[in-house]
């Protein structure tokens, strides 16, 4: 149900452009307008949700620690996992974010006959993930030609490597195909695995189903209907230099490609897709195992009631006269 | 109190989720997943809201008028007051990582053990109220209000966690689910919604210094019956002290450890250990708990009963404190205690009045964990230990959660257990180390009323025990928390029997051979030595 909702969200978005542009001739409003208002909305609402996190302090020094602390010089200490220093930290963080490791570290588990409970490695939601974002991140940079001018040697050299299958004209991108794979898995695990299914909601099926449509709008505009690139280039150089104008003769399913990139980017600050940012901010991974070595202070630290000894003894002095401990007033 | 049903049937899980949404099937609240209500007279003593006689059995669980409005304001109080929990409540992509990583899902089936769904408990609720896309679309952004059964749910689901920690090892983002329940467990106490197994010991250890309520005479007299023990065994009178101002070393252990088997057997390890280094310490009697069930009540209350640490450690002037073998009491060491009751400037670098180590790692907060300081006395060759007095045991080793996931204390132990035991065996990787598996017990569920729940979520930790049991022949399993020496054996009687259950400073005992001891026949169990049957 969730996952048809969402399916019927996107279409209804790319019937949106489609009537748009194609019946309604609002062409300023597509390849200007909403644009420029996504791009704000994704900024400040971006920065905003970063900073409603951070002005919540960070009370106590809690990371979870998954290897051997630092202890005693001829203990091995495990520094990226148990980090205790800034740098242990750092590259905890960067094989975290660059390279999903707690991902690659999950288990399956079956339970057999006997009961024998069974476990073992799985990898395939650390592929799956890892295949997402990187294709993800590399056609995010490729599209960067479309905003230079001239374009940076680096993104050709990128492009050389994506496409170095060297299929069909225009050449083949891998990113692209690696992307459009990706989503599909994640999509299909939601679907088949009834415990993920059980957890998904519209909000886990909406951005798979959006960006599958961004992918696929993009490879129809390249590979299929050849979209006028001159004409996208003109446009896009013209939103990123505030000199907007509208080229002629550019093809509707082009701005059906950016009215779905403009709602994605807008529904980004709204939605768990800021586990981007989020990510960074999570104290059980960005703080060091130190908080015996250096004292973490708290900003609402405040003073509570406690029993004091005197309370204590009070209660207990003949008790303890009697088994020979010592008191402080007899 | 209901039957546990039997192993056999236990263990028939069924991991299908139900037809129905989860925001559409109502928890069920079925005994002996659930303990008692808390008491009023306890509530009272902790000055909680709500003291009332109620059960959670009963349909109306006596709240006050407002009760809603209170756990939402409560709720945006702690939204402001912790990133962590902000946070988790915004970045989960629902990936499904977590979801089998619970020992309640494993052992239950049941999807709201699944961490993720736990955690969307109180997600759908926030959302509902303090997200725009949550008030606009209601359910379809996995939002909803804040109902009575909603209410109810929260409380059986998050008693049914024991904030072991092993979900946020497997979460990209590192989401603890410990974190959500601790958040969850205070705004129901802000209800007077707790349970008696938390809200009594809390009591008692507020009180009397302990959570077993021990009175000050009867923890001497305890040890009084342990000496007379370790003086039967190896002759040796043992004399510790008590409340003793300028003292070296403040010791804290965990009550349970002064209690009841195991955990005494690990008690007689510390006394004969420090007896046979002439270690300069104290006991105390007020601060004589390592634990803190406050910790499964509210922050405010942990920070309250850990006080007595440190006020104790400054009224006895000792140089810096030592503690024992305990699970989530060293949690709270290791990440709270300085923050809140520090600084301890009163207190010296804590060194090793033995080989003259000094523990850079505790050197704010000054308190050196046992293990790492028995492992120090081992490495510098100053204990005199003959290993084969524990070749009757074949050892594997239960890293704790709290000391696996909140601090990292693992070669310690085993490096102390393969110099006194010639047996040592490791479980199944997957269970061991920061992906070790709970008791089941831990976080204030030790109790007798929800067997079947503890059974459940003991079974993939016992499972493991069982394949090295099948393997190698295994019959002791140890650990160095307090909660575990209390429910594992249990456990281990149900899933596994035949297995016992020991603290690592039982086999430094019984393997540390004292100045003057009289040829020992027997552990410290009374059970005799291998070579040694027939005698005595």
């Amino acid at each position: 149900m969730n996952a048809i909702l969402s399916l019927i969200a996107v279409i209804v978005l790319v019937l949106i452009a489609l009537l748009g542009v194609k019946t309604a001739n609002l062409h300023f409003l597509f390849g200007i307008a909403v644009p420029y208002t996504a791009i704000a909305v994704f900024l400040i609402g971006v920065i905003s949700r970063v900073l409603k996190w951070g002005r919540s302090p960070v009370p106590f020094c809690i990371p979870t620690t998954c290897g051997q602390q630092k202890s005693l010089p001829w203990i091995k200490q495990s520094k990226l996992d148990n980090p205790s220093t800034t740098s242990g930290v750092i590259g905890r963080m960067l094989l975290e974010v660059l390279l999903f490791r707690s991902l690659f570290s999950n288990t399956t588990f079956e339970l057999r006959k006997g009961p024998k409970l069974a476990y073992g490695s799985t990898r395939w939601l650390w592929l799956g993930g890892l295949a997402f974002h990187w294709s993800f991140f590399i056609v995010l940079i490729r599209h960067l030609r479309l905003f230079t001018e001239p374009v940076p040697s680096c993104l050709n050299k990128l492009e050389v490597l994506d496409g170095f299958l060297q299929i069909g004209a225009p050449g083949l991108l891998i990113s692209g195909v690696v992307l459009l794979l990706a989503v599909t898995y994640l999509f299909l695990r939601r679907v088949f695995i009834p415990e993920v299914r059980y957890i998904s909601l519209a909000a886990d099926y909406f951005p798979l189903f959006l960006i599958l449509s961004i992918a696929l709008s993009g490879i129809i505009m390249r590979y299929f209907t050849k979209v006028d690139i001159v004409g996208v280039k003109a446009l896009t150089m013209g939103l990123v230099s505030f000199n907007a104008a509208i080229p002629e003769g550019i093809s509707v399913v082009f701005y059906i490609h950016l009215f779905l990139v403009s709602a994605l980017l807008a529904y980004i600050p709204f939605s768990k897709i800021m586990h981007l940012g989020g990510v960074l901010l999570s104290p059980t991974r960005n703080m060091p195992n130190n908080s015996r070595m250096e004292r973490h202070i708290n900003p609402w630290n405040y003073p509570v009631h406690v029993h004091t000894y005197e309370e204590y003894e009070n209660d207990f002095r003949e008790k303890m006269k009697q088994a020979g401990i010592p008191v402080e007033k007899e | 109190m209901s039957k546990t049903p039997k192993p056999d049937e236990l263990s028939k899980v069924d991991y299908t989720p139900p037809k129905t949404g989860w925001m559409d099937t109502p928890a069920e609240l079925k005994q002996g997943m659930w303990c008692y209500g808390s008491k009023p007279k306890n509530l009272e003593t902790l000055e909680f809201p709500n003291p009332r006689q109620w059960s959670p059995a009963d349909e109306d669980w006596k709240l006050p008028e407002n009760w809603q409005e209170t756990l939402l304001n409560g709720l945006k109080e702690r939204l402001d007051k912790y990133r962590s929990f902000k946070v988790f409540m915004d970045i989960c992509v629902r990936c499904g990582a977590c979801a089998d990583k619970c020992h309640f899902f494993i052992g239950s089936g049941d999807p709201k053990n699944m961490p993720v769904l736990r955690a969307e408990l109180l997600r759908s609720v926030y959302r509902g109220n303090f997200t725009t896309a949550g008030k606009i679309l209601g359910k379809l952004a996995g939002a909803r209000k804040l109902t009575y059964s909603v209410l109810k749910e929260w409380w059986y689901y998050f008693f049914q966690c024991t904030e072991c920690r092993r979900c946020s090892v497997f979460c990209p983002y590192g989401i603890d689910t410990a974190e959500i329940t601790m958040m969850a467990r205070e705004l129901l106490n802000l209800l007077g919604l707790n349970t008696d197994w938390i809200s009594g010991p809390a009591a008692n250890c507020y009180m009397k210094g302990n959570h077993l309520g021990l009175e000050p005479h009867t923890i001497v007299g305890n040890l009084e019956y342990m000496l007379d023990d370790i003086e039967t065994i190896t002759g040796i009178k043992i004399k510790p002290s008590f409340n003793r101002k300028g003292a070296e070393i403040l010791f804290v252990t965990p009550s349970g450890d002064l209690f009841a088997d195991p955990g005494t057997y690990t008690a007689m390890g510390y006394l004969m250990l420090f007896h046979e280094l002439g270690l300069d310490y104290t006991w105390s009697t007020y601060a004589s708990e390592g634990g803190n069930f406050g910790f499964f009540t509210s922050n405010e209350l942990a920070k309250r009963l850990n006080s007595k640490i440190y006020a104790e450690a400054k009224r006895l002037g000792v140089k810096w404190i030592l503690g024992g073998e305990c699970g989530h009491m060293w949690r709270v060491l290791n990440q709270y205690m300085d923050t809140w009751n520090g600084p301890a400037d009163f207190l010296q670098m804590p060194k090793s009045p033995i080989t003259g180590t000094i523990f850079e790692n505790a050197k704010s907060t000054k308190m050196v964990h046992i293990a790492e300081f028995t492992a120090d006395l081992i490495k510098h060759g100053k204990l005199k230990l003959d290993p084969k007095r524990n070749d009757h045991l074949k050892v594997t080793f239960h890293d704790s959660c709290n000391t696996a996931r909140g601090m990292g204390i693992f070669e310690e132990p085993r490096y102390i257990i393969k110099n006194v035991c010639n047996h040592f065996y490791e479980m199944d990787e997957h269970t061991i180390r920061e992906k070790t598996f709970c008791c089941g017990s831990g976080s204030g569920l030790n109790a007798s009323e929800n067997m079947e729940l503890r059974m459940r979520g003991g079974l993939p930790r016992a499972n493991a025990v069982k394949d090295v049991v099948e393997k190698y022949g295994v019959n002791m399993l140890a650990n160095i928390c307090a909660i575990d020496r209390a429910a594992l054996p249990a456990i281990m009687d149900y899933w596994v029997p035949g297995t016992a259950v020991t603290g690592v400073h039982e086999l430094v005992a019984n393997a540390l051979v004292m100045t003057g001891e009289k040829e020992r026949t027997t552990n410290l169990r009374g059970e005799p030595l291998s070579g040694m049957e027939g005698k005595e």
